[in-house]
């Protein structure tokens, strides 16, 4: 006798899956990445504080008025390209360029009051790399740092320049977010850098 | 739904067809602008076993020069740029690209993608690291290969000491291949993190990609650290900073700290995409699903996390303080835990089941085996006191590459083994793999078990040569003997490969009756690999496909 074929089992039903997608998973373990790269130079400039054996000392040396300016140019561009990005989402692209632009000024502003302090340490205050473990430390960490903000002035500009050639539209959502990441990173990161390193210089007895 | 078996079979296009029908200029051409995840695959691993050439015969000429006491075959120079030149050239160009290559050819199709994340990034991470790799060894021209160990001890590497520039060369290539990994390890998350198949949540995802995962991030920790590093030694060196110059204020003992903090980690990257291989290999050799899938998930990820934070074990003899000595100790032993979950999950796996001893299967059997030594002696070496004595002895030598060789080498193979036919469209010569296999197996145990009794006799690691008074020489000899068995086991590997692409049995779609979406392509896949996009509904998806009455995801 025969049993009747059993109908086949019929798989559930795949319900769609949301997380980031690929472009965000990848830039977002990029930044994990950087991350462990400005601990390990943190981690030197702590370790070697105070370990001096000739000047100029931090508190000698760095200016906390001029650093507070640059910090603030660096936290209100992350501001404005917080609103740059949700303008190119809404499809306002004459507001995007203009946020966009203002990024890009304020980071530039940044690096030259950068230049302008390194001038004065390198020839006022005869700080150099090579001068002790202060100035070996200070400018591995903060010109790594001003190699990424430059990095992320040359990006925000190619994305300018194809803005103002109408090459950027609500559709490349997904590439601008991803470098307003990179740019909050950035400027995260010298949050840390001016509360270790220039507050440090003037709060502790160094 | 992807077929099982492909009504029309696609042009068949494996590399030697390849060069053969167009012409060697044009295929050049293809292979070296490619951006296609399967033909980077196989660069990376072309790349890593040309190196692993190379490494093995500097070990070999290191092994000659120990053969007698007082020999001066090569002298003390070339000794230590020779074991710098092993060092760097196993771990850096033929452990990761390797498993970098492998991961890279197979996670797209095993995750039914038709490419990685990021083809262009994946093609600059393979050649950078492949340029990173030729820079190393271009310090040969310069008449000074780096003197230094593949740890580059501070302040050895400073250039108060040490002024040829093969340091410069060392540094620079491992800062560029580096950034390569790092790539790579970006295109690893993103693919598997955002690019499965329709279906496959992160609980039903084939268990390599889980490994692939897990090393990937540890990379992402691991190696920027070194960067960072190697950057402050070349500043160090050529601008004149202080980072390790103890003279002025520097500390050599960061180095250390800095190299560990990666150096560690490193040995769990070299395993863990072997633990994810061989967690492929049993399972199909034995008939059995995976043992614990979930386990082995939660034990991967306690390994990533865990070996973050047991560097400074490599560092008792520095003289920390005894709780930084306490603390690393008991770290370093907690790893052996999940580890162990693993290991006897395995063993789960194969207890029962239909085993076959074809060539991946008995490579996998000579992981377990080996790898269970290497581990057991990691143990001992973790326990501070007993790291005291045996400290860069030759103990420690046979322990880590028992660990390298008996675990990584060994379940690469596996690996190897059981992917080729996909690969190639053709079988690899089962009478060649059992050859090699045996070969290999006891010229392992009987290179590096010696190792392991010349340095409880107290012979230091990295001396060019020894006393005769010392009693070394009949370990050293052994040791010698079996590399020079070892030796032609590799010959026949690559002769394996090679002639197989030709004269090798032609591979059907699914040669092993596996399970995983890699086998429902042809052999070798089309470029595009999946002609339609496959839908899964278990962690089994090709035996649903195979058995319609009876699918895993009843019971999943």
């Amino acid at each position: 006798m025969t049993e009747p074929a059993a109908a086949l089992p019929i798989p559930p039903e795949i319900a769609p899956e949301r997380t980031l997608n690929a472009a965000q998973w990848g830039m977002a373990s990029f930044l994990v990445s950087e991350v462990a790269f400005f601990s390990t130079l943190i981690v030197a400039y702590v370790t070697f504080l105070g370990r001096d054996v000739v000047g100029p000392l931090p508190a000698e040396a760095l200016s906390l008025k001029l650093a507070f300016g640059t910090t603030l140019c660096l936290v209100a561009s992350s501001i404005f390209i917080h609103f740059a990005e949700g303008a190119l989402r809404r499809g306002n692209n004459a507001s995007f360029k203009l946020l966009w632009a203002a990024t890009i000024a304020l980071g530039v502003a940044f690096l030259v009051g950068t230049a302008y302090e390194w001038h004065d340490l390198i020839f006022e205050k005869q700080l150099t790399i090579s001068r002790n473990l202060f100035g070996t430390t200070y400018y591995t960490l903060v010109g790594f740092h001003g190699l990424h903000v430059t990095v992320g002035v040359i990006a925000m500009s190619i994305i300018l320049l194809l803005a103002a050639r109408g090459a950027i539209t609500k559709e490349h959502e997904t590439g601008v977010q991803l470098v307003s990441w990179y740019w909050h990173f950035v400027d995260v990161v010298w949050i840390v850098v001016f509360l270790v390193v220039y507050v440090g210089a003037k709060g502790g007895s160094v | 739904m992807a077929t099982v078996d492909h009504p029309q079979r696609l042009a068949r296009s494996g590399i030697a067809a390849d060069a053969a029908s167009r012409g060697w200029a044009a295929a050049l051409h293809e292979w070296t602008t490619t951006v296609d995840h399967k033909k980077i695959g196989i660069m990376y691993v072309l790349m890593s076993l040309v190196f692993l050439v190379i490494g093995g015969i500097e070990a070999l000429l290191m092994r000659w020069q120990l053969f007698y006491p007082r020999a001066e075959v090569i002298g003390p120079n070339v000794f230590n740029q020779l074991f710098t030149m092993h060092g760097t050239t196993m771990v850096f160009f033929v452990g990761m690209p390797i498993l970098i290559g492998i991961g890279n050819y197979m996670l797209p199709l095993m995750l039914g993608a038709r490419d990685m994340a990021f083809p262009r990034l994946n093609a600059f991470g393979f050649w950078i690291t492949l340029f990173g790799g030729l820079l190393v060894y271009l310090s040969f021209i310069t008449g000074a290969a780096p003197e230094i160990g593949w740890f580059a001890y501070a302040p050895l590497t400073e250039h108060t000491f040490d002024r040829n520039a093969g340091t410069d060369f060392w540094a620079l290539g491992l800062l560029i291949s580096g950034i390569g990994t790092i790539g790579a390890a970006v295109n690893f998350i993103a693919t598997i993190l955002g690019m499965r198949a329709p279906g496959m949540t992160m609980r039903k995802i084939p268990f390599f990609a889980w490994t692939m995962l897990w090393t990937s991030f540890q990379m992402l920790l691991a190696i920027p650290p070194l960067t960072a590093a190697l950057v402050m030694v070349l500043f160090d060196r050529q601008l004149g900073a202080h980072f390790f110059d103890v003279q002025n204020g520097g500390s050599a003992y960061l180095w250390q700290h800095l190299f560990w903090f990666f150096g560690h980690p490193e040995v769990y990257i070299l395993i863990l995409p072997v633990f994810g291989m061989v967690s492929e290999v049993i399972p199909v050799f034995s008939r059995k699903v995976l043992f614990g899938y979930e386990f082995m998930a939660a034990a991967t990820m306690a390994i990533a996390f865990i070996s973050l934070g047991v560097w400074a074990h490599h560092m008792f003899c520095v003289g920390m303080s005894r709780t930084l000595d306490l603390y690393f100790a008991a770290a370093s032993l907690i790893v052996s835990i999940p580890t162990g979950i693993k290991f006897f999950n395995w063993l789960a796996t194969i207890y029962g089941g239909r085993v076959s001893l074809q060539s991946p299967m008995l490579f996998c059997f000579g992981f377990l085996s080996m790898f269970l030594i290497g581990g057991l002696t990691g143990i001992m070496l973790a326990a501070a006191p007993f790291d005291f004595q045996l400290s860069d002895s030759y103990f420690v030598v046979g322990h880590f590459h028992w660990v390298l060789i008996g675990g990584t080498l060994f379940g690469t193979f596996a690996g190897i083994y059981y992917w080729y036919p996909k690969v190639t469209g053709r079988m690899l010569s089962e009478r060649l793999a059992h050859w090699h296999f045996w070969l290999l197996y006891i010229g392992f145990i009987l290179t590096f078990g010696p190792m392991h009794v010349s340095g409880i006799l107290g012979m230091p690691r990295r001396i060019y040569t020894y006393d005769p008074s010392r009693d070394w020489e009949w370990w050293n000899q052994l040791t010698t003997i079996g590399a020079l068995v070892q030796t032609p086991s590799y010959a026949i590997f690559v002769y394996n490969l090679i002639a197989s692409l030709w004269k090798g049995k032609p591979a059907v779609d699914d040669p092993w009756d596996a399970w995983t979406l890699e086998w429902t392509t042809s052999s070798p896949p089309p470029s595009y690999n999946f002609e339609t996009q496959p839908i899964v509904h278990s962690r089994r998806p090709l035996w649903d496909l195979k058995h319609p009455d009876d699918p895993d995801w009843q019971y999943e």
